[in-house]
């Protein structure tokens, strides 16, 4: 058991139990809090991975910008010392049956799979790679996604103005 | 091939059981920011899925990591629309509960 298997099933373990803490806490504040957890996690396995600047964008985007914006919504908008009130208990089992079956149809097919493991030498994932290769038009380039990204940034940015500005 | 003793299917197990998850909670809940969160959720749950591949199949290469970049920008870009949606229901409705938002036009 070396610390990185240990580090992999703590994360792993704390990416689950958060993710359903997210889905049954009755109090919306705490279900925030947890995806915050949830969140994190995530980017401690992309740490794991050696994906750093992936890490960092889902630190920097979702923990810092996505959780603040939902838990500022949730401030304007509810009670937060009010309790949810517990689903009905046939539409919890008929949620969990969908959930669950799902599930063990995904693990049924990609457990079977045999996956092609790549062979060739890892390239070096640095920010001067992923600057070069994101602002490159040659092959690999990622050029034409990144400005179609910029322009769907500003079209939402301009309509959750307007859409979210008071009327006249 | 295994990393550090853990294999691919490890991340593709915990991207499941997240995106089920995510899918349980949209189901079951009724407040419009909880299922917000589930949504939230699942599309985390891809983007696991993109760099465990990216990571593990095709090392060459950075695909991957750029398409969960592109994720995480569509995720906020789309957060960012669905609560401008959810304050302007709010003021109208007075509740964010799917339940009492049952008229389209006023």
């Amino acid at each position: 058991m070396t610390a990185y298997k240990i580090m992999f099933y703590l994360f792993a373990a704390m990416i689950i139990v958060f993710s359903i803490l997210t889905v049954t806490s009755r109090r919306i504040l705490r279900a925030a809090v947890f995806l915050l957890f949830v969140l994190i996690s995530t980017a401690g396995l992309y740490f794991w991975l050696d994906y750093q600047f992936m890490a960092g964008v889902q630190l920097a985007l979702y923990a810092g910008g996505i959780v603040v914006l939902i838990i500022f919504s949730i401030l304007l908008t509810s009670h937060i010392d009010q309790k949810f009130s517990q689903p009905h208990w046939s539409k919890r089992i008929m949620a969990a049956t969908a959930a669950l079956s799902g599930m063990a149809l995904c693990l049924l097919l990609f457990l079977q799979h045999t996956f092609i493991v790549g062979t060739n030498p890892p390239i070096k994932n640095d920010m001067t790679n992923i600057g070069t290769q994101l602002l490159s038009t040659e092959h690999n380039g990622f050029a034409l996604p990144f400005e179609v990204i910029s322009i769907l940034l500003l079209a939402a940015m301009i309509a959750a103005i307007i859409i979210a500005k008071k009327g006249k | 091939m295994e990393r550090y003793g853990i294999p691919l299917e490890g991340f593709l197990v915990i991207s499941t059981a997240m995106f089920f998850i995510g899918i349980y909670g949209f189901l079951v809940r009724k407040n419009l920011i909880t299922m917000l969160m589930s949504i939230e959720l699942i599309l985390n749950s891809v983007n696991i899925n993109f760099v465990a591949f990216n990571s593990y199949l095709f090392p060459e290469n950075m695909q991957g990591n750029f398409f969960a970049l592109i994720v995480v920008a569509i995720a906020a870009a789309e957060a960012s629309v669905a609560i401008a949606l959810i304050i302007n229901i709010y003021r109208r409705f007075s509740s964010i509960e799917v339940e009492d938002i049952d008229e389209m036009k006023y």
